[in-house]
Parts: C-alpha cells; structure tokens; sequence
C-alpha cells in the first residue's frame, strides 16, 4: 500500500475521503496522546509507590514501650524507635533549677517551633519534669550528638554535637550559634503507667 | 554513499568485512569516528582526560561487575561481604581497591577535563550542547559516587548517607515526605541499602552510558575545540574537503592518548597498590567500622571530590529555621557549570587570547575551589574562632563563606568581565 492517492477506488466499495480533515487529525492525535499520558501515569504509581515504606518498614515503626524504672536520677538511657535514638534523661532536682539559668543564650527558650507536641510545651519540655523525652538526633543533619553532663562554670549539661558542634541543653533546647536551627524534636509519648513509657504514640492519637 | 550490493568477489577477512558492511555500517563508523574524524593537530597535556575519563568507565564497569558477583546488598551482610571480598576472595582485594580507587581517579580526570574545557572556551558556540551532556555525565557520575559509597555499609558510608538524604527533607512542604520515599524507611535502614544498590548498578551506568554516547556523538557531530579555539573547519583542502590543520584521530590521537594511558596507569597502579586509602582521602578511616544508626561518628567529612560542594552547605547560613538556603547553594555551585555558554560573552574562546581580568577571575575561582574542598574535609572549628570584633565567629566558617561568594561571582560577573577584557587577536589558524 504505497499509493498514497486517494482517488482511485479501483473497485472498492468504500470510498476514501477526497479532503483530509486536519481538525479531526489533531484531534485524535491529542486524545491518543492524553490517553497514553493518563496511562503511563498510571502505570508510574506502582513504581513509584514501590519506593515508600513497606508494610513491614512501618509495623517496625510500631510505638514501643520502655520501662524507665532502672534509669538511676542524674543519667540517661537510649531507647529505640524507628531506628532513631530515643533519649529519656532522667533528671535531678539541681538539673531542673538549672534549666531556666540560660534562657537568653537559647535560639527559642519559648518552644515556639513546634519541635515537641503540644503537651510538651511547658517549663520542662515534659509531661513528667523528671524525664526529657527527645530524639537523639541534632536538627542540623541527623547526627546523634554526644551527652556532657558534667556541670561547669558556663555549663549547666546538655549535649554536644560531634559532627558540626551545635550544642544543646538538657531539655533539648539549642543554644544560638549552634548550627542546628531549631530544638531537638519531642516524640509523641505517653506514660502506660509510672514507670512505662510508650514512645511513638500520644493519647491524642488515640481519641 | 556505502556499497549496499552484497558481493561474493572478496575472500578473507575482506570478505567478511564486506558482508557486515552491507548489513550494517561498521567501515562507515569506523572512518566517522576514527580514521577520518578530523581532530585539531595542536592538542595538549590537557587533551588526555577525556579519553582517560573514557578509561576509567570501563575500568569501573569491569570491577564493578567482578564485584557484585561476591557483595550482598543487605543491612546483615553487606559489611561482612566486603570483608569477605577483601580476605577470602582470590583477587578480591586488588578488585575492590581498583574500584575504590577508580572512584576518586574518575573525579581527578574529570575536573581536569572540565577544567580543559574552561581554559580553552569548550564550551562555547557550537559546542553548547557537548557542555550540557558533560554537566549531565557529572551529575550522574556524582549520583554514582554518593550511591555506591553506601554499599560498603560502614559508618561513615551510613551517616553519610543520612546526612546527604536529610538535605532533600529540607525543601519546603515536600521536603520530609520525599526524603522518606527516597530511603524507603524512617531513617536509613536495609530498604535504602538495597535500592541504592539498583542505582548504583543498574540505573545510573545505564544513564551514564547514554550520556557518553551523545556526549561523543555531538563531538564528532560539531568537531572538537583546541588550545587555540579556533575553528580547523573554516580552512579545508579544497579538493579533499579535509580540514587543513586536522589530523585522523586513529592513529595520530589513539597513539597519543595511549601514551597518556600508560602514565595514568603507573599513578593509578602506584596508588591501588600502595596507598588505596590515600591517608583517608579515598577511604575513610570511619568507613572500616560498621554502620551503627545510634551511633555517629565523632566528624564526618564526605570524599574528598564532594568536599567544596559540602564546604558551600556548611557556609551558607539558615534563613530562619530553614537549613534550604545552604542546600540550594550547593546545589546551584553544580548545576550553575550549565550556564557558561551563555555567560560567556567573551569575542575569544581561549586563555591563550583573553585578558587579565578573566586570568584572575578564573585564578580566584580555582583557588577558591581548593581551598573550600580542603575546608570541607574538616570541622568547621579548626582554625579556633575570631574575637569578639566578629562576633567568635569560627574561622573557617568565613573563609569558607568568603570562598563561596568568589566562586559564585565567578560564573555571576562572567557576563561583564568577559566583555569588558582586553583580548588579544585570534589566529585565522592553528599557531601551536
């Protein structure tokens, strides 16, 4: 079929238009195209979705609870939670008076940067002032920074980070000049009873 | 036009080559690029690094395949596996070092091809679109780089990785969303190890290989620049058509390019060898030790080829609680290579024929390049802090920020200074 004419039948019985229609042309040119685009998009959100986390990525990111009971007062442990280091900082009286001694050299004393749920946001940065619950990884970029509890003349304890210096206090606040912009993060948490913390879920997610 | 009738008059090789010829245009080929590709008869030193870069691809791709045939891509394993590469496996040492080396000698040959590439105006008229593939190759082959140096899956592998994925989950709105789908978890974790792996082997080489491809067709499309960046093609033989001042690529250039070769091949055997660590420069000493996501490392530096781009992140500051604005930074000081040919406005094409003005800007931005790269390899406290008249501020946090302006006003100043240098006339020919 190299003849392109259209004007010798040569006996068929259907006749091929004389005029091609170019509106008709485009037309079904645009439609083919757009019902092609709506089907590759389609057959993209497999692949795509197959990027996100699996089922079993997020049942490992399952809440888990913690006993807190054998944290002796003054020290620290680290749970795990999505694979994130949890710290719950047990706190002593003489850290909590020291907390508001260096408001003015913290980035946002105030919490104003939802960095903690809402019940978070109070003098201890805590439900129970005793424990700080936080995330042990700094805001800059996700390195774990180190504890320095040791108390000095211009240092009331906190953590350091190792990987770009930013530093923080004991409730996770970040002092100004640090790098990190803003406080560590708060996770979700509720007390099961007193001594079992359940991290990764608040009672407002249950309501 | 090829001979398309099928003959049976030759016999040997002759003959086989004609029966391929007329089925597929291999004497063509071979003549386009290589017999009669006409190159500039004036290349230089600088003129090696491409056909090096060429080398060390293959060479990555061979390794690379021998490497996978002992490496698990798996959270459990893949630490051990290397290990095992490296102890149990005949060869697998000097494999895996030739890879690892391979690494860091592709950055070197490739910044000395693009630096090639700045000195002598490759980039210009009509060469735009070689320019803008060669981007693309360098981004990608940046992609290779960060994917592959997760696979070992050592700590500095692992926080690396972490921090290089946290830069995407500060992008406005979409930011955490989409680093979460790139690691395929809530943090880095066996999902993000295994698909890094598919990039690392699958994906990106199969862009990569494209790229080359059009890189090189483009270039024997256009021809190829020289030192002297003028056009061989403006004076031909007027009976062959060929330029005047070109020479076939094959056997003049293969047999220079081979000498280049062996020279490449002691440095890089010197180095596989002797020193594959390269004081921690090619392997970091951090990266012997497996990953462990509660655990960071005291500092973390990225490989010495990502270290000026890592410098720029670091020195621009947070625009309120936002880490973008340092994030954008490095990724504009990489992506900003794509614009040259059209902020260079300059009449010549090469330093032999441009003025002081673009010598000392392309000085300061070279200087500047080395010194963020050498900045980027360490704290940003290592040089102590200023007094209070700048406010205790770390030193090599200015100096790397003063480094970022010149190496941005470089590319943004290139419009004015080019136009406004005093050239020095260009050739009609070919000079040396």
């Amino acid at each position: 079929m190299s003849d392109t004419k259209h004007d010798s039948p040569s006996g068929l019985s259907f006749q091929p238009p004389t005029t091609i229609d170019l509106e008709k042309r485009k037309f079904l040119i645009q439609a083919t195209a757009a019902t092609g685009a709506v089907g590759a998009a389609a057959v993209a959100v497999p692949f795509v979705g197959s990027m996100l986390p699996s089922e079993r990525a997020k049942a490992a990111g399952a809440p888990v609870e913690v006993d807190i009971s054998k944290i002796e007062p003054g020290s620290m442990m680290t749970a795990e939670w999505r694979g994130q280091p949890v710290w719950i900082i047990h706190r002593t009286e003489e850290m909590l008076a020291k907390l508001g001694g260096h408001d003015e050299q913290l980035a946002d004393p105030e919490l104003e940067v939802p960095q903690q749920p809402a019940y978070c946001k109070n003098k201890a940065r805590a439900i129970n002032e005793k424990y700080a619950v936080m995330l042990g990884t700094c805001t800059h970029l996700g390195c774990s920074p180190n504890a320095n509890f040791a108390v000095t003349a211009d240092w009331n304890g906190g953590f350091v980070c190792p990987c770009h210096g930013s530093k923080f206090d004991l409730s996770g606040r970040v002092f100004k000049g640090s790098p990190a912009p803003t406080n560590l993060v708060v996770p979700p948490h509720q007390y099961l009873t007193e001594n079992t913390l359940l991290i990764g879920e608040d009672k407002q997610a249950e309501a | 036009m090829a001979d398309k009738k099928v003959t049976t008059a030759s016999s040997g090789l002759a003959g086989v080559v004609d029966w391929v010829d007329a089925r597929f245009p291999l004497t063509s080929n071979i003549k386009n690029h290589l017999t009669e590709y006409y190159a500039p008869k004036n290349f230089n030193f600088w003129y090696f690094f491409g056909s090096l870069a060429l080398l060390v691809l293959v060479m990555q791709i061979v390794t690379g395949i021998f490497l996978t045939m002992h490496y698990k891509p798996d959270a459990q394993q893949a630490f051990a596996s290397v290990e095992y590469i490296m102890r149990d496996v005949f060869g697998g040492n000097i494999i895996r070092y030739m890879h690892s080396t391979g690494a860091s000698m592709f950055f070197v040959v490739v910044y000395l091809h693009m630096f090639r590439g700045l000195i002598y105006g490759s980039y210009r008229t009509p060469r735009e679109l070689i320019w803008l593939f060669g981007v693309g190759i360098f981004l990608v082959l940046m992609g290779e780089a960060f994917f592959g140096y997760l696979l070992p899956w050592g700590q500095m592998s692992y926080w690396g990785a972490q921090v290089i994925v946290n830069l995407f989950s500060t992008i406005p709105f979409i930011g955490p969303d989409l680093s979460e789908w790139l690691r395929g978890d809530y943090l880095v974790s066996d999902a993000t190890l295994n698909r890094f792996f598919a990039f690392h082997v699958i994906a990106l080489p199969l862009v990569l290989l494209g790229l080359v491809a059009v890189h090189l067709i483009a270039l024997h499309e256009v021809g190829s620049n020289n030192p002297d960046g003028v056009e061989i093609k403006n004076h031909k033989d007027k009976k062959t058509g060929i330029p005047l001042d070109g020479i076939p690529f094959h056997p003049y250039y293969t047999v220079k390019d081979l000498v280049g070769v062996v020279v490449f091949l002691m440095v890089f055997a010197a180095i596989a060898f002797f020193a594959p660590e390269m004081g921690g420069y090619f392997l970091e000493a951090n990266n012997f030790v497996p990953a462990d996501p509660l655990k960071t490392p005291a500092h973390i530096a990225p490989v010495w080829y990502f270290t000026p781009y890592y410098s720029i992140l670091r020195a621009v500051p947070p625009i309120g609680i936002s880490q973008f604005p340092g994030v954008a930074a490095m990724g504009l000081s990489v992506v900003v290579f794509a614009f040259l040919p059209w902020l260079d406005k300059s009449p010549v094409k090469s330093i032999r024929y441009r003025g002081t003005l673009y010598k000392g800007w392309l000085t300061a931005f070279v200087v500047s390049f080395i010194i963020l790269g050498y900045l980027g390899t360490l704290p940003a406290d290592t040089w102590g802090q200023f007094g209070a008249w700048l406010g205790k501020a770390d030193r090599a946090t200015v100096v790397a920020r003063i480094c970022t302006v010149i190496y941005f006003l470089f590319f943004i100043l290139m419009p004015w200074y080019t136009k406004r240098d005093k050239t020095k006339p260009v050739p009609e020919r070919v000079a040396h």
